[in-house]
């Protein structure tokens, strides 16, 4: 394999440097996101036990709601400002702001500085958010170093890279490494892991017919692949994944890549009973 | 071109039900980008080269008024004629004016994406002018009276068969009655149509991939040769461009040629590349007794120094369009005008009207894959992003999603009370969807619930609830 010395990798490490008067980020301040908040906890546990195993303390300011992407996206940039306030307040002070998605993930470290062009004061705050703030299997191997969890997952899993985390803040061998680790786990690729699935936020609900025609490609490339398991590092694009693979009837498992990491592989999958209840 | 952009959702449908265009996409989805990566990978300097192109171009759109006035005193210097165009309506006067000049009766055309912007083909036919589509894929779609649904490959939306039928129904009056279907036969037979047309052309026009300061040549990169006769044959050559075409020297166009190609096609250079500098000197063998050089504004330096310049910088290589997704599903004709893709979102409501194109810059997931394979480096998904918000700021965003918006901006700018609505959604959502664990239909969700089911959240409560009550 050709190594790659990426933009994103100097930034890391720059920012790695830049936060060590003492030692590695300790204090993490965890960006839980609106979907996870609402729809998948075990995500927001899962990151919380990956980042305590890794020596991580880690809080959840109870001010932080959502990054501000819905309205960012739909052009309202007043109310996309207000929420970025917001959050900048919500995470002062910590180490790092660590998300389980690369689409908030991407939000805080890129978008952010460019809300405040004209306030001096806030774009300073923003900026030094932005340099702290990482998605979370790229804070992982990136900053913290981590090699290899303790997980068990047995079967074939396929990988789709969601495209903020992938384009934004090069988020791609990061989790494929960390999944090498967990026993039992075989990666088979997608034809195209790296086209998007259709998802976009309100793009899904605006343009129902071509969120439907890409997220069915999608659905054949992953079944393709012959994985029972689709993991993904974003809530929405594995909500996304999983509606159309369950409408088609297809038994694929869709999960979040930090369930698996954290060794929650035995919960209900996205989409299906919890068999408990 | 009459634009149906404004009708774009009904265009969306039409392009999914249609099988053909649904077969070709499937074909173009996968060729284009895999020859692409192949030819970058190929070039270790490729993104080195990029960041060059998109230097180059931005310094042209910097000084574009003295470039554009260098690349005019060349022009006249060699003997030829610049003509200036602010609108569609004075380059469509201009052309018509000089093909009658020569009493024109049919003018042999290359490949124009700004012919087709300025409807020049429509304008000929009504002064008893034959544009004659040089262009294999400009000519297939001339004979079925359809727009292009690709910068590059205008005729990409069709099948082989397709265009088996159409040669058949059209060459069968001039005794090609054979219905041909292999590849190579159907574009022999094309040229042997063509070749013809192309000696008896009165005018031969061209578009240009960039105008050279420099030099007052303009450059053009085809496949198939076919502007090597339009521009050589005909007494008189027009080359219709518009004003971001210009760059400063020659030295600069070999950049871009570099990184043209390898976007477009995945190869390292186009079958012909051809300069035109100036009409047939005394003593040349060939070339035009008149050269001419019609540029279009058309709103575009309306864009200059705004935050939407970079969208200037586009060489057309249909890079952007080949890796969108978006694309890829509906084709070209479904954004209604003459540039699809997503340089077509960011162009279109620039030279129509954001009133008209306002849904191209919102049917993006801002993927960004456009962005991460455009050879000048264009932030498209940033500018289409800036569309968004002048909506936005015009009220031109459809009153329910505003709406929406406002009742979600409330209650995040109100944690406290936003927890207390989202719990009671978790709530409910668990409660009923604890069977099946998720739904086939839901309530204000039917653009979702129509093609996929909706994941219900698991019991327990929201992460927050869950958090709170871990940590007391």
């Amino acid at each position: 394999m050709r190594v790659k010395c990426t933009a994103a990798n100097v930034v890391n490490v720059s920012k790695l440097l830049a936060s060590q008067p003492t030692d590695r980020p300790r204090r993490i301040g965890l960006f839980v996101t609106c979907l996870v908040d609402l729809f998948r906890p075990s995500v927001g546990f899962a990151a919380v036990k990956l980042l305590e195993d890794a020596g991580c303390t880690v809080e959840v300011p109870a001010l932080q709601v959502c990054c501000g992407q819905p309205a960012y996206n739909s052009g309202d940039r007043a109310t996309t400002r207000a929420i970025a306030t917001q959050v900048i307040d919500a995470f002062e002070g910590f180490d790092a702001v660590v998300a389980p998605s690369g689409s908030c993930g991407g939000m805080l470290a890129h978008h952010y500085p460019g809300l405040f062009e004209d306030d001096p004061a806030l774009r300073a705050r923003a900026e030094n958010l932005a340099a702290r703030s990482y998605e979370l299997t790229a804070f992982l191997v990136d900053v913290l170093g981590v090699e290899k969890v303790t997980a068990h997952y047995p079967g074939i899993v396929t990988y789709h890279d969601s495209c903020s985390g992938l384009r934004e803040l090069d988020v791609k061998a990061q989790p494929r490494r960390l999944l090498g680790s967990v026993e039992g786990l075989h990666l088979r690729e997608m034809t195209a892991p790296e086209v998007c699935c259709g998802f976009g936020g309100t793009f899904c609900v605006k343009y129902p017919e071509i969120s439907n025609a890409m997220v069915g490609d999608k659905a054949d490339d992953i079944t393709g692949t012959g994985a029972d398991t689709v993991l993904a590092g974003d809530l929405g694009c594995l909500m996304n994944m999983a509606g159309k693979l369950q409408r088609e009837g297809r038994q694929v498992q869709v999960r979040h890549v930090a369930e698996v990491l954290a060794d929650m592989g035995r919960i209900a999958p996205i989409g299906e009973p919890d068999e408990e209840r | 071109m009459q634009s149906t952009a404004h009708a774009f959702k009904e265009n969306v449908g039409a392009a999914l039900a249609d099988p053909n265009l649904q077969d070709s996409l499937a074909k173009l989805k996968v060729g284009f980008s895999e020859r692409r990566r192949q030819a970058a990978e190929r070039l270790p300097e490729f993104e080195a080269l990029r960041d060059r192109a998109r230097d180059i171009k931005n310094h042209a759109l910097e000084n574009l008024d003295f470039y554009l006035e260098a690349f005019e005193r060349k022009v006249i210097a060699l003997g030829g004629h610049v003509h200036w165009a602010p609108t569609a309506e004075d380059a469509r006067r201009i052309i018509g004016d000089l093909c009658r000049s020569v009493g024109a009766r049919t003018v042999a055309k290359s490949k124009s994406m700004v012919a087709e912007e300025i409807a020049l083909n429509d304008h000929l036919e009504a002064l008893g002018i034959a544009p004659i589509e040089t262009d294999l894929g400009e000519y297939i779609i001339q004979l079925r009276h359809e727009p292009p649904s690709h910068i590059i490959a205008p005729a990409v939306h069709l099948t082989k068969d397709q265009v088996a039928d159409t040669f058949f129904e059209h060459h069968s009056k001039l005794g090609f009655t054979r219905r041909l279907t292999e590849r190579n036969d159907l574009v022999a037979e094309a040229r042997h149509v063509l070749r013809q047309k192309f000696l008896d052309a009165d005018v031969g026009l061209t578009g240009a991939n960039f105008l050279v300061a420099e030099t007052g040549s303009s450059m053009l990169v085809t496949n198939e040769g076919n502007a090597d006769l339009s521009n050589t044959l005909p007494r008189m050559h027009i080359v219709l461009a518009s004003i971001e075409k210009v760059i400063p020297t020659l030295e600069d166009a070999a950049v871009l040629l570099r990184v043209l190609a390898r976007s477009a096609t995945g190869q390292e250079s186009s079958a012909y590349t051809t300069l035109n500098t100036g009409p047939k000197r005394p003593g040349d063998l060939d070339g035009p007794e008149q050269y001419h050089v019609v540029i279009l504004d058309n709103g575009r330096s309306a864009v200059l120094g705004t935050a939407m310049q970079d969208m200037l910088r586009c060489i057309r290589c249909g890079a952007c369009m080949n890796h969108c997704p978006v694309y890829g599903a509906i084709g070209g004709h479904a954004y209604g005008w003459v540039y699809p893709g997503p340089i077509g979102a960011v162009l279109t409501p620039q030279l129509v009207g954001v009133e008209e194109a306002g849904d191209l810059p919102n049917a993006s997931t801002f993927c960004g894959r456009c962005e991460s394979v455009c050879p000048v480096r264009i932030p498209l998904p940033g500018l289409m992003r800036h569309w968004r918000e002048r909506e936005f700021e015009r009220h031109l965003t459809p009153r329910a999603v505003r709406q929406g918006l406002a009742l979600w901006g409330y209650l995040v700018r109100r944690p406290a009370l936003y927890r207390r609505v989202t719990s009671m959604a978790n709530r409910f959502l668990a409660l009923f969807g604890r069977v099946e664990g998720r739904y086939r239909a839901l309530p204000l969700a039917s653009g979702w619930t129509r093609f996929r089911d909706f994941p219900a959240p698991p019991g327990g409560g929201t992460f927050h609830a869950q958090w709170r009550r871990r940590r007391r």
